[in-house]
């Protein structure tokens, strides 16, 4: 593949920022959409809006060809067994709750164990939280090795008997980390517990096949992989969504309704409470359209040596630290460092008046801010549309920053 | 070395707060400890005053967070040193709108404090700026 052919499909790259054509390191926040994405999005409501299920009208029916058809995309994507196996919610947020507060509240109690790691999003630990808060059970960590890595050896010392739910995320945000997770999922169920994926950073990056993983319930978000926000799906096998009840009651997810009782409409209906998520799913649907004609394995190999050119750039500049895997090692294209005692925030303060966009902050890790001994970090992450000059242009700048700060010090 | 417009940021007086900060540490026994962070980025300032007969005799603050926050920092509790509370809640406000873009009166003596009038040009940069003035008005306030 040739990023920067394709960059020519996002049009909001092609912009000044500051003065400087725009370099967008910001991808694991959110990524960027091509064209195709934005026009799905425009044809739908100009030409099927409508809503679904329900309609005799033509308006109606398109409607509903187009979302059920973005489901069966999505199916195809992580190589599900089935479109029931496919829910659509608002995001990964979403989709992790339902499972904790559904799977988790009718399975999950006192004395039993929730198993995260140390490196998990935000959206990966509260939910937790709360359902050992409400259940009684013990919420536990899988330690990470220095180099921000997990040993199978600490999942199975982590993942006991008496766990029910193992949550990981596939990719980590911050350091990069990609988890072995076929493997943690077989000491899951070992032990009898069912198996979790956050694959927010990893649906965007990688082909994820869920058939592979063997996993029970896997969430991602529509944003981060050029669809829209707010749209994301939660798969889950089939025999446990059957079994698991709706947490939101309402319109669009009833099958029959009496004054006293009703009931439900058959997978994955149940779970999509009020009028669904209609453009973003379509929006997705042409995501993964566009992810798909590119080739997730062509995507994975250009962030691959993205990745590997950057660790070789960044960790280069006098007064860096990187975190995560090391240079050299297998990781994902996500570069979280920290220049000198030039605080996170300053960094992408100057980056930014030089057109270069990266995060800086906790990076909704707050836990593993504090196993890296540092309140806040740089993060710059990559994607399909980056180039080794855009890694150039975030160098340089980066060395100008240093220089910029032993001035005014 | 030159960027355009951060040298209106990173003005000489803030990082010299930045990097001799006054005022840094806490006051042990302190009549008002207030903590306060910034959920979005990770800044965190544990902020300790005495207040006797409504004036403000003493301040210090402990904290992380960038140039721009721990600055403000500083010169925050410098200015409220001897002033009443009235008066420091006052400048408070005077800061927010200052932050803001919006006109404050000039008659208030601001000192080191208007350097940081640059930041109100970089929107993100605004919360770094304003955390430890909401430390100090909350604790204030909750004496009233």
């Amino acid at each position: 593949m040739n990023a920067k052919e394709l960059k020519k499909y996002f049009p909001i790259l092609d912009q000044e920022v500051n003065g400087h054509p725009l370099v967008y390191l910001d991808s694991a926040a959110t990524s960027q959409k091509p064209v195709q994405v934005i026009e799905a999005l425009e044809h739908y409501y100009r030409y099927a809006n409508s809503n679904v299920h329900r309609g005799v009208h033509t308006l109606g029916n398109r409607a509903t060809d187009l979302y059920e058809g973005a489901r069966e995309k999505v199916r195809k994507f992580i190589n599900a067994a089935s479109t029931k196996e496919i829910v659509f919610l608002r995001g990964t947020t979403t989709a992790l709750n339902l499972v904790a507060q559904s799977y988790g509240r009718a399975n999950v109690k006192e004395g039993d164990e929730i198993v995260i790691t140390m490196m998990e999003h935000h959206s990966n630990i509260i939910p937790w939280q709360q359902l050992a808060k409400a259940t009684g059970a013990t919420l536990k960590y899988i330690p990470l090795q220095e180099d921000g890595t997990l040993s199978l050896e600490d999942v199975r010392k982590t993942v006991t008997p008496n766990t029910k739910i193992v949550s990981v995320m596939m990719v980590s945000n911050v350091l990069g980390t990609i988890n072995p997770i076929a493997d943690i999922t077989k000491i899951a169920h070992e032990n009898g517990a069912v198996m979790v994926v956050d694959a927010a950073q990893a649906a965007p990056h990688m082909k994820v096949d869920v058939a592979q993983l063997n996993c029970d319930f896997l969430a991602f978000s529509g944003h981060k992989m050029c669809g829209p926000t707010g749209i994301g799906v939660l798969y889950g096998k089939q025999a446990l969504l059957e079994k698991m009840e709706p947490i939101e009651f309402g319109g669009e997810m009833i099958d029959f309704v009496g004054l006293y009782e009703s009931t439900w409409k058959e997978l994955p209906w149940k779970f999509e409470g009020g009028t669904p998520i209609i453009a973003g799913a379509i929006g997705l649907g042409a995501a993964i359209d566009f992810l798909t004609e590119v080739g997730m394995d062509a995507i994975e190999q250009h962030e691959h040596k993205l990745a590997a050119y950057a660790m070789d750039k960044v960790t280069e500049i006098p007064g860096i630290s990187v975190f995560g895997p090391k240079r050299g090692k297998d990781r994902a294209s996500v570069v979280t460092f920290n220049l000198d005692d030039v605080h996170p925030h300053d960094v992408a303060t100057v980056l930014d008046a030089e057109g270069i966009a990266v995060r800086a902050g906790h990076h909704c890790a707050q836990t593993l801010m504090k196993w890296c001994k540092v309140s806040a970090t740089a993060r710059a992450s990559f994607y399909l549309y980056n180039t080794e000059e855009d890694i150039d242009r975030l160098a340089a700048s980066l060395l100008k920053t240093k220089e910029y700060f032993s001035d005014v010090f | 070395m030159s960027f355009n417009n951060l040298d209106q940021l990173y003005r000489q007086v803030i990082m010299d707060h930045y990097k001799n900060p006054r005022n840094k540490g806490a006051i042990e026994d302190g009549s008002v400890t207030v903590d306060m962070n910034n959920p979005t980025c990770g800044d965190r300032i544990h902020l300790t005053m005495n207040v006797e007969d409504g004036i403000v005799t003493d301040a210090k603050f402990d904290g992380e967070g960038c140039s721009i926050s721990m600055a403000s920092a500083s010169m925050m509790t410098q200015a409220i040193k001897g002033k009443n509370m009235e008066d420091a809640i006052k400048l408070s406000q005077v800061f927010s709108d200052m932050m803001l873009g919006n006109d404050y009166p000039d008659d208030v003596d601001l000192d080191d404090i208007e350097a940081l009038q640059g930041v109100a040009k970089f929107p993100a940069r605004i919360k770094c700026a304003t955390l430890s003035w909401k430390a100090m008005e909350k604790g204030l306030q909750d004496q009233k």
